[in-house]
């Protein structure tokens, strides 16, 4: 296997996928949104708890490939605890990491175990499979209505 | 003038006639020299692990893939072009290029010969009854969308039914849907069965009074299923009603023969079957095409115009509104000539002996299910292995330079059918070979390692 590769499938990402956090719906969400990929069909749906301003739970349920489905159960894990501003600043982290030429150690705020996202940049057909369920989570705070896409 | 001519015939035909005389695909074993490696057309050898020999015609694929030599397993979404076709396109732009049907000039007149002996060839290709009935269009998809537009402004109303299958590629879902939003017509599907099979019993007796139009896929580019299309032309004949043929997946595989099949429309893309993208056909029986009013209008489609009435040109300029894609239409012309070369009957025999390679080496792998197992089937082959997520699976069959498609194939009703929200494809061509499927399996016993 490629070293690509063996970034990309790393233990924590396989084990992820295998059994993935925070899976299922929550019992009392106030935040809910669909991501959907057209392209490759892959679909998920993100539910939140806020109170005070902060995630006191976080679920997902839905289907897709190993990259998503990993990416949504390490999203949650990260999450759960945080304020709506440490949110936004994880969800900036992570974007930044994928998308930008700058070391995790660089970011600031918490990436909890995302870093082991940072295999998927060297694949730019599968950036998109990883930040869905984050645009998803983003578009469920955001109270948008409309279901989230990668484009 | 002479030097052109020679040049353009040596372009044409590339291949010696030794070589044609040899049957490269199905006897490739006895083409091996000593050192197992195939001599091509153009004198490059291949190495013996990629072992057709037409494989050295395509320049594409003489390229390793993340170090690897590329095996190219998503012909159903597009083919590679073959050298003859890539050279010939270029000699049109260096020798010939102008406006068809316009000036006086020479070149005018050199452009406008090769375009319309494309149209003939296209003609002879699938035994269409005359050149007229052989309309240019960007691809299948367009094609279908002009007979939606054209004979549904004509003939389909509200009430009307149009029948479809249950396997359909979007674009021959999506026209229909937005002629009966346009018109109050009724979408119709035929279903199928877990194999992979229309049924012919419920289609049958979909076909009504009111039923105008019938449009279905010669084979299933999700399944691979080849449709009993000549049967289902016939019972649609006996009640008067006209059929359209998506042939985008089966005329890069088997002979097309439009007056056998008795078909109204064929439609099908030249990047399909080794030709350039941006061209396509549309063959249509005179009769119908005559009654059609014109899809787009423009240029070249026209007897005469005043601002107060224009008059229509006739077939088959009436469809071809505008400059015409050229280059495409001597291209498709020249991988018409190079399938023929081959022979269509020698490629079908040739992809069958993959198919039944592919399948039998891949249901060995525990855990690999295939999706579309009818009786009749092209080279495609839709499947999932273990719970490995398509998406995964191709990305670590790329790692080993092996290209397949995943995804929904564009036929999401297919993927419903089977609840599933992708598959993975392998769909072979003629350059394929049995080296490259063993290829295949060992990638993705590969795969399985990673996921275990």
């Amino acid at each position: 296997m490629t070293s690509d590769l063996k970034q990309l499938y790393q233990e924590v990402i396989l084990d992820h996928n295998k059994n993935p956090r925070n899976f299922g719906k929550i019992p009392s969400p106030t935040h809910k949104a669909e991501g959907y990929n057209p392209l490759c069909g892959d679909r998920y749906t993100v539910y939140l708890q806020v109170e005070d301003g902060k995630i006191v739970n976080v679920g997902f349920d839905g289907a897709g490939c190993a990259i998503s489905k990993s990416s949504a159960s390490l999203m949650t894990s990260c999450l759960k605890g945080s304020t709506l501003a440490e949110a936004e600043q994880t969800f900036n982290n992570f974007h930044r990491m994928l998308t930008e030429e700058i070391q995790p150690e660089e970011l600031p705020g918490k990436l909890c175990k995302i870093v082991a996202l940072q295999g998927v940049k060297a694949f730019p057909t599968r950036i998109k499979c990883a930040t869905l369920v984050w645009h998803t989570m983003k578009s469920a705070l955001d109270g948008k209505a409309a279901a989230a896409t990668t484009e | 003038m002479r030097q052109v001519k020679d040049d353009l015939e040596l372009v044409k035909s590339p291949v010696s006639l030794e070589l044609l005389k040899a049957d490269p695909i199905v006897q490739q074993e006895e083409k091996k020299d000593a050192m197992g490696t195939y001599e091509t057309e153009h004198g490059t050898t291949v190495p013996p692990h990629i072992g057709s020999p037409r494989r050295g015609d395509f320049p594409v694929l003489q390229q390793s893939i993340n170090d690897k030599p590329l095996v190219y397993f998503d012909n159903a979404a597009t083919t590679q072009k073959p050298r003859a076709v890539i050279q010939r396109i270029q000699f049109y732009y260096e020798q010939e290029n102008a406006n068809v049907h316009r000036g006086v000039h020479t070149l005018s007149q050199r452009a406008t010969d090769e375009y319309e002996n494309a149209r003939e060839k296209i003609r002879a290709f699938i035994n269409a009854g005359d050149t007229k009935e052989i309309i240019f269009t960007r691809g299948a998809t367009e094609a279908i969308n002009l007979v939606a537009h054209s004979f549904g402004k004509r003939y389909v109303k509200k009430g009307d039914e149009i029948v479809i299958s249950a396997m359909e590629h979007h674009s021959n879902i999506v026209p229909w849907q937005l002629l009966c939003e346009e018109t109050g017509a009724k979408l119709r599907v035929i279903p199928m069965n877990r194999s992979g099979e229309l049924g012919l019993k419920a289609y049958t007796r979909m076909l009504k009074p009111n039923t105008r139009l019938v449009a279905v896929t010669h084979v299933s580019n999700a399944l691979g299923t080849i449709n009993p299309v000549a049967e289902i032309i016939e019972q649609a004949h006996r009640k008067g009603i006209p059929v359209l043929i998506d042939g985008a997946q089966s005329i890069p595989h088997m002979p097309i023969n439009v007056r056998e099949l008795a078909c109204d429309f064929f439609v099908f893309s030249g990047h399909k079957m080794y030709g350039p993208t941006g061209i396509g056909v549309l063959y249509g029986r005179a009769e119908l095409l005559e009654e059609m009013p014109p899809y787009q209008g423009g240029g070249d489609m026209i007897r005469s115009v005043t601002f107060e009435k224009t008059s229509f040109g006739p077939l088959p300029y009436k469809f071809e509104a505008g400059t015409p894609n050229i280059a495409g239409v001597v291209g498709l012309a020249a991988a018409i000539d190079y399938l023929s070369r081959i022979g269509m009957e020698r490629i079908a025999a040739h992809e069958k002996s993959l198919l039944e390679y592919a399948s039998e080496k891949l249901l060995q792998l525990e855990g690999l299910s295939i999706f579309g197992t009818a009786k009749n089937k092209a080279a495609v082959i839709s499947f999932l292995f273990d719970d490995i997520h398509p998406h995964d699976i191709g990305t670590i069959l790329d790692q080993e330079g092996i290209a397949i498609r995943t995804g929904h194939h564009c036929a999401q009703p297919v993927m419903d059918f089977y609840c599933v929200p992708a598959t993975a494809r392998a769909s072979f061509g003629l350059y394929n070979s049995r080296e490259e499927i063993d290829r295949l399996v060992q990638a993705l016993k590969k795969t399985r390692e990673v996921f275990v």
